[in-house]
């Protein structure tokens, strides 16, 4: 696991250091925004909607028994975006596309591809891995901007369709904007822009790690997706704690 | 053969001493001590498992000797700047082509990634290396589109782009019939006449090892059995030697009685 670890640094300052190149790889680096972006934004969105209904609907009736009826939208609100829409994406990108990079890279290094690269001069961080990194850390915060839109509205159409809590829309989204500003939407931006890096870095950490066949890359990208959650909720606490510390 | 050769010449020469390789607790390379001349084609021959393709590994720098060293012009194969200096290719024995690429951009990634030409430019590049190995017209078909023997050719087509001045195949006729080994076995020739690269060759096919080389390395057991031109190689006596060359096919009952 140590050993993990360091690798996983080494790569991520590799990568860092590499980063003033990625204009020779825009094209590869606008694949990748598609890829993990477009193709993923009506998963995120659904499971948006759900995580603030499913918020709304523990909270809102305890709450509005208890005459809290204005907590309801703010809790929702701050609750997805500084803390549920981040996170949950970030699961879903790391078992969608942290797996998929570590299946894609793990399957050039077992057939050789990446031995090719580097006979033809061709550093595999640059061609493969800075790409991909850089796409996931734009795409997730994107990403997370629209789940907390689609996870506010969700709470709110559970907040006014559920008779025990029958709050209606305005009234939950001015609730909302009472509390919620804008320092806690880049609050879950900055955790989200982080877990993307965790899931790019550990996706094709594990894919330039593969050996020994089909066998290795499917164990190539079961490693990448529970690595990268478990570094996820680790980081989570910890970035949680300093945000705090630093009043964000 | 001249060995008295200089990088301006355009070929290079190699120069193996000491060469040991262990993974874990078994030890595949004992001890490999040759020297490859400019320009010429060398071929390592050996039976399967005897280390032949992770020497060949150590001598384009992809894996790390646990002993000895690798020199291209003097210089280590793991000094940084050797292959920015070098244009060292290599055709892997399954081609290694980029699965995800079409075969002209697989043959034209060297040019594009090193920006050495515009892009009309490399497409035209593309066009005509593929025309030499045949493959006139596939620029648009993917990998997963081509027999064994085209992904091969393509290899070369992608080597040939680098006009290198070291190239090593890894078992270049494995799995192929024995007309497009012959194929193969001649693009191999062609290359030298074209480019005059330095050329390493690693199979075991006996065939094309001695119609192709103008020295032979037969290698087991991790180290090197003899070493010479293909007569002198079939004049050893050793017993191993005469046992690779000799290993023919012989019906059950005439073996029985042998």
């Amino acid at each position: 696991m140590f050993r993990d670890i360091g690798q996983l640094a080494i790569l991520a300052w590799r990568t860092l250091r590499s980063l003033p190149l990625i204009f020779r790889h825009y094209r590869k680096l606008i694949d990748q925004l598609f890829e993990i972006g477009n193709a993923s934004l009506l998963m995120s969105c659904i499971l948006a909607v759900f995580i603030g209904g499913v918020l709304a609907l523990q909270t809102g009736p305890v709450m509005v028994e208890q005459g809290l009826n204005s907590v309801v939208g703010a809790v929702v609100g701050l609750s997805v975006c500084k803390e549920l829409a981040p996170v949950m994406i970030a699961v879903l990108i790391a078992g969608r596309i942290g797996s998929a990079m570590a299946a894609e890279i793990g399957s050039m290094a077992v057939y050789q591809e990446i031995d090719a690269l580097r006979t033809m001069n061709i550093n595999p961080i640059h061609y493969l891995v800075l790409p991909r990194v850089l796409a996931v850390c734009i795409a997730l915060p994107c990403l997370v901007v629209f789940a907390d839109l689609i996870g506010w509205v969700g709470g709110a159409l559970v907040c006014m369709s559920n008779p025990k809590i029958g709050i209606p829309w305005q009234a939950y989204f001015n609730d909302l904007s009472k509390v919620v500003d804008t320092l806690d939407v880049l609050n879950g931006l900055i955790k989200s822009l982080l877990f993307a890096a965790i899931i790019g870095l550990v996706g094709c950490h594990q894919g330039l790690a593969t050996i020994g066949g089909p066998r290795g890359i499917g164990r190539s990208v079961t490693k990448s997706v529970v690595n990268a959650i478990v570094l996820i909720l680790i980081t989570d606490y910890f970035i949680t704690r300093l945000l705090l510390t630093l009043d964000l | 053969m001249n060995e008295s050769c200089t990088v301006e010449s355009g070929r290079v020469c190699v120069e193996v001493s000491g060469l040991r390789k262990s993974f874990g607790t078994s030890e595949i390379l004992k001890g490999i001590d040759f020297g490859i001349r400019c320009g010429e084609i060398f071929v390592i021959m050996g039976p399967s498992g005897s280390g032949k393709s992770v020497l060949l590994k150590h001598l384009i720098g992809l894996e790390r000797p646990t002993a000895g060293s690798v020199r291209i012009d003097g210089h280590e194969i793991d000094s940084p700047e050797l292959l920015s200096k070098y244009r060292i290719a290599m055709v892997f024995q399954s081609g290694a082509l980029l699965s995800s690429l079409s075969v002209g951009e697989n043959v034209g990634l060297y040019l594009r990634e090193h920006r050495i030409h515009p892009p009309a430019e490399i497409n035209r590049i593309v066009r005509e290396k593929l025309a030499i190995v045949g493959l006139a017209g596939s620029e648009e078909k993917m990998p997963t589109e081509l027999s064994g023997g085209m992904k091969k050719r393509v290899a070369i087509a992608r080597a040939l782009v680098m006009d290198p001045q070291l190239i090593l195949y890894d078992e270049p006729t494995s799995e192929l019939d024995p007309l497009i080994s012959v194929t193969i076995g001649q693009e191999i020739v062609k290359m030298r006449e074209r480019t005059h690269a330095t050329s390493i060759v690693v199979t075991h096919d006996r065939d094309l090892g001695f119609g192709i080389a103008d020295r032979i390395a037969l290698i087991s057991g991790g180290r090197i059995l003899t070493l010479g031109t293909p007569d002198e190689v079939r004049a050893c006596d050793n017993p191993e030697v005469r046992t690779f060359l000799n290993a023919s096919y012989q019906p059950p009952e005439e073996a029985d009685r042998t």
